[in-house]
């Protein structure tokens, strides 16, 4: 009997803590309630939330930056396109917009689904778009960096690095010891270059691209592929004589086999780029989407109860964010190693030869 | 039955086709990436000196695997967005 005035107490607490976080729940349900008064007027002007619109918006390639509400945070980036009547043409976005911000058409040419029209024909845009913009701006940061990198280690020489060189070293060295040496061997230092420059670029344009404000931009397709493109061009050409008789003419199999094993081994060589820009691309877009989705449901359900809770989800799935950027930019250079490796190596082949 | 369900949910089977393809890439998800955290878990306990190199292992894994769950997500969304 000397228990129970504690269990009670703690059951009492455990009923009050229940009954205030219902309360605020309700509390927030009935907020809503002023609000049709209001409604009658507004219901022709107030859009219903669109969700999968705005989640759109965020992650797809645009021709302004929207960085935030207003005039003032809009950057109007220049367009510019190139149609065999008119040649090359160059304006700023701005024409393309109203007061109102809505998309009027300007000079002939119309936006639509932010492809850009000329009598209604496709013309080749060459613009400088917002992942465009993000792309120059990832080049300039990782050259800043780079460059002073290189520029502390000649300074320093003999010396421990000191700065933003021991910031960097333990990732350059792990990119080289763990993922080029063992797949490149003596020809290390040939494609290390590359190598690091991808496994940066891509990392670099995964952490900016997870920034409040900033442009999807490894989560466009067209990054992704040439990136891919990249990596297959250097694994053809450098490819040796092994490397090629081995997919065309497959050594140590009976020959009904061999013309089996030609077509699939051609189409081989492409799915392995294809891989490589799905991979990436479908990463960090569907890492966007899941976080944007998440901070839309507090606008689907208009209610602060579901922001907090959305907000300490959308934190921690951030951080799995950050996470996934830095393994794609891995998992990119490592398969890339991986085949420039196959391609150019050299093994005894006593045996089938 | 299914033509009044679609009628009253005013949806078309396509998005259905989204929805359940979706859940089915969750589980598929859900099982790979339990197996590997199974084997890292069971492997680090045999070996507990091991266990930087199995952790970093299976959280590239996880990684891969999560991928390919997302290329089947983004074909559903793709689906649900088209309609």
């Amino acid at each position: 009997m000397s228990a129970s005035p504690r269990i009670l107490s703690r059951f009492s607490l455990l009923a009050a803590v229940v009954f205030l976080a219902f309360a605020t729940i309700s509390f927030a349900g009935t907020q809503e309630e002023p609000e049709p008064a209001f409604d009658e007027h507004e219901t022709s002007n107030e859009k219903e939330f669109d969700a999968s619109a705005v989640i759109l918006h965020h992650v797809v390639d645009d021709h302004i930056w929207h960085l935030w509400e207003g005039h003032s945070g809009t950057i109007f980036l220049p367009v510019i396109v190139y149609s065999s009547e008119r040649g090359v043409e160059t304006f700023s976005s701005h024409h393309f917009y109203n007061e109102h911000h809505q998309i009027i058409a300007y000079n002939g040419y119309t936006l639509e689904h932010n492809h850009i029209l000329l009598n209604g024909e496709k013309v080749l845009d060459l613009s400088i778009t917002k992942n465009v913009a993000m792309l120059l701006l990832n080049a300039v940061l990782l050259m800043v960096v780079f460059l002073a990198v290189a520029k502390s280690y000649k300074n320093n020489q003999g010396k421990a690095p000191r700065g933003i060189a021991s910031l960097f070293e333990p990732i350059i060295v792990f990119v080289r010891d763990e993922v080029v040496k063992p797949n490149l061997g003596h020809n290390t230092g040939k494609f290390l270059p590359y190598l690091l420059t991808l496994f940066f670029f891509i990392l670099f344009g995964n952490l900016l691209g997870l920034l409040p404000g900033a442009a999807n931009m490894t989560g466009n397709i067209a990054v992704t592929l040439t990136l891919a493109l990249l990596t297959f061009l250097i694994t053809n050409f450098n490819g040796n004589k092994q490397y090629w008789s081995h997919i065309l003419w497959t050594p140590g199999v009976p020959l009904p086999l061999r013309l089996v094993i030609l077509p699939v081994e051609i189409i081989g060589i492409f799915t392995k780029p294809f891989s490589l820009t799905v991979r990436l691309f479908v990463a960090i877009t569907a890492g966007h989407i899941v976080l944007l989705s998440l901070i839309c449901l507090t606008f689907i359900f208009k209610s602060y109860m579901v922001g907090a809770v959305s907000s300490v989800i959308v934190l921690f799935i951030n951080l799995i964010e950050l996470l996934v950027a830095g393994i794609q930019a891995y998992v990119f250079t490592q398969f890339s190693a991986l085949y420039i490796g196959m391609a150019i190596a050299e093994h005894e082949h006593d045996d089938h030869h | 039955m299914m033509n009044t369900l679609a009628l009253l949910l005013d949806i078309s089977y396509a998005i259905m086709g989204a929805g359940i393809g979706a859940g089915l890439v969750a589980i598929g998800a859900g099982i790979g990436i339990g197996k590997i955290g199974g084997s890292a878990m069971e492997s680090m306990a045999r070996q507990p000196e091991a266990s930087g190199k199995i952790q970093g292992a299976m959280l590239i894994i996880a990684a891969l695997i999560e991928v390919a769950a997302l290329f089947a997500l983004v074909i559903c969304l793709l689906i649900s967005f088209r309609q």
